[in-house]
Protein backbone atom coordinates (compact mmCIF):
# COMPACT_ATOMS: atom_id res chain seq x y z
CA UNK A 1 0.00 0.00 0.00
CA UNK A 2 3.09 2.10 0.74
CA UNK A 3 4.36 1.67 -2.83
CA UNK A 4 0.73 2.22 -4.24
CA UNK A 5 1.12 5.49 -2.34
CA UNK A 6 5.11 6.35 -3.70
CA UNK A 7 4.26 5.79 -7.30
CA UNK A 8 1.33 8.26 -7.35
CA UNK A 9 3.58 10.93 -5.66
CA UNK A 10 6.25 9.86 -7.75
CA UNK A 11 3.99 10.52 -11.05
CA UNK A 12 2.49 13.56 -9.42
CA UNK A 13 6.56 14.92 -8.86
CA UNK A 14 6.96 13.75 -12.69
CA UNK A 15 4.08 15.75 -14.46
CA UNK A 16 5.04 18.71 -12.27
CA UNK A 17 8.55 18.70 -13.19
CA UNK A 18 6.79 18.75 -17.06
CA UNK A 19 5.10 21.78 -15.85
CA UNK A 20 8.34 23.21 -14.85
CA UNK A 21 9.93 22.73 -18.24
CA UNK A 22 7.09 23.78 -19.86
CA UNK A 23 5.40 26.43 -18.01
CA UNK A 24 5.63 30.17 -20.23
CA UNK A 25 5.97 32.54 -17.45
CA UNK A 26 7.93 32.19 -14.09
CA UNK A 27 4.69 32.04 -12.21
CA UNK A 28 4.23 28.75 -13.70
CA UNK A 29 7.78 27.26 -12.92
CA UNK A 30 7.38 28.79 -8.99
CA UNK A 31 4.03 26.74 -8.75
CA UNK A 32 6.09 23.85 -10.23
CA UNK A 33 8.77 23.85 -7.78
CA UNK A 34 5.85 24.23 -4.65
CA UNK A 35 3.82 21.82 -5.51
CA UNK A 36 7.02 19.27 -6.05
CA UNK A 37 8.33 20.44 -2.60
CA UNK A 38 4.69 19.54 -1.31
CA UNK A 39 4.84 16.27 -2.90
CA UNK A 40 8.52 15.77 -1.76
CA UNK A 41 7.38 15.44 1.74
CA UNK A 42 5.09 12.88 1.47
CA UNK A 43 7.36 11.09 -0.48
CA UNK A 44 9.69 10.89 2.36
CA UNK A 45 7.36 10.16 4.80
CA UNK A 46 6.36 6.66 2.32
CA UNK A 47 9.92 6.09 2.16
CA UNK A 48 10.07 6.41 6.00
CA UNK A 49 7.84 3.82 6.22
CA UNK A 50 8.95 1.32 3.12
CA UNK A 51 12.21 1.58 4.90
CA UNK A 52 11.21 0.80 8.48
CA UNK A 53 13.09 3.72 10.32
CA UNK A 54 10.44 6.28 11.40
CA UNK A 55 13.45 9.20 11.40
CA UNK A 56 13.11 10.23 7.72
CA UNK A 57 9.57 11.84 9.44
CA UNK A 58 11.29 14.46 11.00
CA UNK A 59 13.40 15.21 7.32
CA UNK A 60 10.01 15.69 6.11
CA UNK A 61 8.66 18.08 8.74
CA UNK A 62 12.24 20.38 8.25
CA UNK A 63 11.62 19.96 4.27
CA UNK A 64 8.22 21.16 4.54
CA UNK A 65 8.68 24.09 6.67
CA UNK A 66 11.74 25.17 4.66
CA UNK A 67 10.10 24.26 1.15
CA UNK A 68 7.38 27.29 2.29
CA UNK A 69 9.62 29.60 3.78
CA UNK A 70 11.58 29.68 0.35
CA UNK A 71 8.49 29.59 -1.82
CA UNK A 72 6.95 32.66 0.40
CA UNK A 73 10.33 34.37 0.54
CA UNK A 74 10.37 34.16 -3.37
CA UNK A 75 6.88 35.61 -3.71
CA UNK A 76 7.60 38.78 -1.18
CA UNK A 77 10.40 39.64 -3.63
CA UNK A 78 8.47 39.10 -7.05
CA UNK A 79 5.75 41.61 -4.71
CA UNK A 80 8.06 44.05 -4.13
CA UNK A 81 10.94 44.00 -6.33
CA UNK A 82 13.48 45.73 -4.45
CA UNK A 83 13.71 46.00 -0.86
CA UNK A 84 14.24 49.68 -0.83
CA UNK A 85 12.19 51.62 -3.42
CA UNK A 86 8.39 49.54 -3.57
CA UNK A 87 8.32 48.04 -0.04
CA UNK A 88 4.83 49.62 0.96
CA UNK A 89 3.27 50.01 -2.50
CA UNK B 1 -9.70 -10.54 18.37
CA UNK B 2 -6.25 -8.69 18.45
CA UNK B 3 -5.99 -9.90 14.18
CA UNK B 4 -9.58 -8.50 14.05
CA UNK B 5 -9.09 -5.29 15.07
CA UNK B 6 -5.95 -4.49 13.62
CA UNK B 7 -7.59 -5.64 10.41
CA UNK B 8 -10.60 -2.89 11.29
CA UNK B 9 -8.04 -0.23 11.99
CA UNK B 10 -5.75 -1.19 8.90
CA UNK B 11 -9.16 -1.29 6.52
CA UNK B 12 -9.84 2.45 6.72
CA UNK B 13 -6.34 3.50 6.75
CA UNK B 14 -5.55 1.80 2.87
CA UNK B 15 -9.24 3.67 1.74
CA UNK B 16 -7.63 7.16 2.75
CA UNK B 17 -4.33 6.02 1.43
CA UNK B 18 -6.17 4.82 -1.59
CA UNK B 19 -8.15 8.35 -2.01
CA UNK B 20 -5.18 10.52 -1.24
CA UNK B 21 -3.22 9.24 -4.09
CA UNK B 22 -5.83 9.65 -6.41
CA UNK B 23 -6.63 13.43 -5.27
CA UNK B 24 -2.81 14.01 -5.49
CA UNK B 25 -2.55 12.17 -9.16
CA UNK B 26 -5.86 14.61 -10.38
CA UNK B 27 -3.94 17.31 -8.90
CA UNK B 28 -1.05 17.17 -10.62
CA UNK B 29 -2.74 16.24 -14.29
CA UNK B 30 -4.72 19.21 -13.73
CA UNK B 31 -1.51 21.17 -12.94
CA UNK B 32 -0.34 19.80 -16.59
CA UNK B 33 -3.67 20.26 -18.86
CA UNK B 34 -5.01 24.12 -17.35
CA UNK B 35 -5.04 26.49 -19.67
CA UNK B 36 -3.87 29.14 -17.23
CA UNK B 37 -1.78 30.22 -14.28
CA UNK B 38 -5.01 30.82 -12.07
CA UNK B 39 -6.70 27.48 -13.15
CA UNK B 40 -3.49 25.62 -12.79
CA UNK B 41 -3.16 27.50 -9.03
CA UNK B 42 -6.39 26.69 -8.32
CA UNK B 43 -5.95 22.54 -9.42
CA UNK B 44 -2.53 22.78 -7.45
CA UNK B 45 -3.85 24.42 -4.54
CA UNK B 46 -7.10 22.48 -3.56
CA UNK B 47 -5.81 19.02 -4.33
CA UNK B 48 -2.44 19.16 -2.91
CA UNK B 49 -3.67 20.69 0.71
CA UNK B 50 -6.79 17.68 0.81
CA UNK B 51 -4.51 14.55 -1.20
CA UNK B 52 -1.68 15.45 1.58
CA UNK B 53 -4.39 15.69 4.56
CA UNK B 54 -6.24 11.97 3.32
CA UNK B 55 -2.39 10.17 2.69
CA UNK B 56 -1.41 11.82 6.29
CA UNK B 57 -4.11 10.38 8.23
CA UNK B 58 -4.04 7.55 5.95
CA UNK B 59 0.25 6.72 7.38
CA UNK B 60 -1.67 8.00 10.99
CA UNK B 61 -3.92 5.15 11.16
CA UNK B 62 -1.40 2.35 9.57
CA UNK B 63 1.07 3.82 12.59
CA UNK B 64 -1.04 3.21 15.08
CA UNK B 65 -1.11 5.27 18.48
CA UNK B 66 2.87 6.23 19.00
CA UNK B 67 5.27 8.74 18.20
CA UNK B 68 5.29 8.09 14.34
CA UNK B 69 1.79 9.31 14.20
CA UNK B 70 2.26 12.06 16.10
CA UNK B 71 5.04 13.35 13.71
CA UNK B 72 2.30 12.91 10.88
CA UNK B 73 0.07 14.39 12.89
CA UNK B 74 2.12 17.67 12.70
CA UNK B 75 3.50 17.27 9.39
CA UNK B 76 -0.22 17.50 8.10
CA UNK B 77 -1.38 19.95 10.88
CA UNK B 78 1.59 22.25 8.80
CA UNK B 79 0.78 21.24 5.22
CA UNK B 80 -2.72 21.84 5.93
CA UNK B 81 -2.22 25.64 7.17
CA UNK B 82 0.66 26.40 5.00
CA UNK B 83 -0.29 25.51 1.83
CA UNK B 84 -3.08 27.34 1.03
CA UNK B 85 -1.15 30.43 2.30
CA UNK B 86 1.55 29.82 -0.32
CA UNK B 87 -1.08 29.47 -2.83
CA UNK B 88 -2.67 32.80 -1.79
CA UNK B 89 0.89 34.13 -1.85
CA UNK B 90 1.43 32.97 -5.28
CA UNK B 91 -1.78 34.71 -6.64
CA UNK B 92 -1.59 37.60 -5.09
CA UNK B 93 2.12 38.51 -5.96
CA UNK B 94 1.23 37.13 -10.24
CA UNK B 95 -1.87 39.73 -9.97
CA UNK B 96 0.32 42.46 -8.55
CA UNK B 97 2.75 42.04 -11.22
CA UNK B 98 0.13 42.21 -14.03
CA UNK B 99 -0.64 38.63 -14.36
CA UNK B 100 -4.47 38.69 -15.69
CA UNK B 101 -7.15 35.29 -16.24
CA UNK B 102 -6.67 34.02 -20.27
CA UNK B 103 -8.81 31.07 -19.61
CA UNK B 104 -9.73 29.54 -23.16
CA UNK B 105 -9.41 32.47 -26.06
CA UNK B 106 -5.62 32.83 -26.02
CA UNK B 107 -6.08 36.52 -26.99
CA UNK B 108 -7.72 38.20 -24.28
CA UNK B 109 -5.42 39.60 -21.70
CA UNK B 110 -2.49 38.57 -24.01
CA UNK B 111 -0.33 41.49 -24.46
CA UNK B 112 -0.85 42.21 -20.88
CA UNK B 113 0.50 39.00 -19.75
CA UNK B 114 3.47 39.27 -22.00
CA UNK B 115 4.47 42.19 -20.73
CA UNK B 116 4.01 41.33 -16.82
CA UNK B 117 6.30 38.81 -17.48
CA UNK B 118 9.05 38.39 -15.23
CA UNK B 119 12.92 38.58 -16.92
Amino acid sequence: MFIFAGIAVLCAMAMALVRLVLGPTAYDRVLAVNLFGTKMVLLIAAMGFLTGRPDFLDIALAYAIINFMGCVAFMKFIRYWTRAENAGK
Amino acid sequence: MTEALNLASLIPGWILILTGSGFIFTGALGVLRMPDLYTRQHAAGLTDTLGSGLLLCGFMLQAGFSQTSLKLGLIFLFIYFTSPVAAHALVNAAYSRGQRMQPVDNRVNAEENAASNMP
